[in-house]
């Protein structure tokens, strides 16, 4: 067991993680998100698909005030993210993020990569950082790349890179930002791979996909957006297999 | 050009110290405005943006010479005339302002360059760590915008020393001006021009040396580290 939670496997009814009310979201007159409601439990997989520009991006952004919302209310662990006098980056060490870019700080080698945060917010010492951050790479399977730049990964190699950086901190929960989008379709599979083990030990995740694949075999629930709203919610075998709401069904027919 | 040499040589020296005073004084105070006001023009703040734009777009449109003028003869007089305070400033002390404002107000411009230059990801990657704002700035933003802006830093570096050309006009005893007083003394002014111009450019080559090993340095350390 290498990340926080221990083997829950299943989603926590009891313990939501992150609450979400009536969340509105607009760039000037364009209103990218129109009321969005919904609970995410402890250990829950929720991944979220819908055609481009439906706001799911925006709508993952908002979880950790990268976007902050028009109105409504988001609670993460007790915390109302709304609020503006929390200490919003306390609240950001517990939630890491994976973007579509990596985002790998360029400056900086893998391990070093890894140690900034919990190094810089005294989360570790160096030692300790590095002992995690080792290991943590030996989990994505990069042990040999702790001291290579970002500008030799390859793109999978940078994204599992950027898996075990959010890791460092140690997070309660994990948000992806189309985590597999930018990526040659050969490397898609080892970062599914490392998402895959990481839903079976237990984390809370929140994923923006277009993989259906994956959406369908890890997801505990699959959130459908479109125009700013949840059109459909369910299991992925629901909404799948047996999808109610027409734009669904024709989403999924030109996605499968 | 021998007997100006031989006669005037260590007096132009000098006049050359002088140049480079100011123009160090200039640059550590142009420095500092210019990472004040670039790093006040990226901020998340509109108050702190506008007195950035204010400020470089003051300077900008203002010619140097026009600065000295005014900072050297304009501010005494005003504050004289309309506060009744006497205060007089030293060339030096005016050379200074002036260089400094100047400087500071291109400076800033290529701080902010350099940071909008970098991918908005970085700093995106950094906050969602849990870092501030401004030790994302200083860890992971600024090491990257800092190497791209060393050219143009560069750059600024010997406008600024040439500059201070321009100072000869309120009487600051640098090249220029001393090189004047030798030519209404000797009448030889293609000699005396000639060699003012080679000290420059001896001076400004030399700094560009330093420049491009400095720049060979820090992009050889990025690749070991």
């Amino acid at each position: 067991m290498l990340w926080k939670g221990d083997s829950v496997v299943t989603a926590n009814k009891n313990n939501i993680k992150i609450h979400i009310e009536n969340l509105t979201k607009s760039f000037g007159h364009n209103k990218v998100l129109q009321g969005i409601s919904t609970d995410i439990y402890e250990g829950e997989v929720v991944c979220v698909i819908g055609p481009s520009g439906s706001g799911k991006s925006t709508f993952l952004r908002c979880i950790n005030r990268l976007e902050t919302a028009t109105s409504g209310e988001i609670v993460v662990d007790g915390y109302r993210i709304s609020d503006k006098k929390i200490n919003l980056n306390k609240v950001r060490e517990n939630i890491g993020m994976v973007f579509q870019h990596f985002n790998l700080f360029a400056n900086m080698n893998v391990l070093r990569n890894l140690m900034l945060a919990p190094v810089d917010l005294k989360k570790a010492t160096k030692e300790e950082a590095k002992e995690t951050a080792l290991r943590l790479l030996e989990t994505v399977g990069l042990s040999d790349k702790a001291d290579s730049f970002p500008s030799q990964l390859s793109g999978g190699q940078k994204q599992r890179v950027a898996i075990a950086r959010a890791l460092a901190m140690s997070p309660d929960i994990m948000l992806f930002d189309e985590p597999t989008s930018a990526l040659d379709p050969e490397m898609v599979g080892e970062v599914l791979a490392v998402m895959k083990q990481l839903a079976k030990d237990g984390m809370t995740m929140v994923v923006v996909t277009h993989e259906m694949g994956f959406a369908r075999e890890v997801a505990d629930r699959v959130l459908f957006m479109d125009e700013g709203v949840i059109l459909e919610e369910g299991t992925p075998e629901q909404i799948f297999s047996s999808p109610k709401h027409p734009r669904t069904i024709d989403f999924l027919d030109k996605v499968l | 050009m021998n007997q100006i040499l031989s006669t005037y040589g260590p007096l132009m020296l000098s006049a050359m110290g002088q140049t480079l005073l100011l123009a160090l004084c200039g640059l550590f105070f142009g420095c500092l405005l210019g990472v004040v006001f670039g790093l006040a023009s990226v901020v998340d703040n509109k108050v702190s943006r506008t007195i950035s734009v204010i400020y470089v777009n003051l300077i900008r449109g203002v010619p140097m010479i026009v600065l000295a003028f005014f900072v050297f003869y304009g501010v005494p007089y005003g504050l004289r005339t309309i506060l009744g305070v006497k205060y007089t400033l030293t060339a030096l002390q005016a050379g200074t302002i002036c260089l400094a404002l100047n400087c500071g107000a291109y400076m800033s411009e290529i701080i902010r360059a350099g940071i909008q230059s970098i991918d908005p990801g970085q700093m995106e990657a950094a906050r969602s760590l849990g870092l501030s704002y401004w030790r994302s700035m200083f860890r992971v933003v600024l090491p990257q915008a800092i190497k791209n802006m060393i050219p143009s830093i560069v750059n600024q570096f010997i406008i600024t020393l040439k500059d201070t050309s321009i100072l000869s006009v309120i009487g600051f005893p640098e090249l220029v001006n001393k090189a004047q007083n030798v030519i209404a003394i000797t009448f030889k002014s293609f000699e005396t021009w000639a060699i003012v111009a080679v000290m420059y450019l001896i001076v400004i080559l030399a700094l560009q040396q330093v420049a491009n090993a400095l720049e060979r340095r820090l992009s050889r350390d990025r690749k070991q580290k």
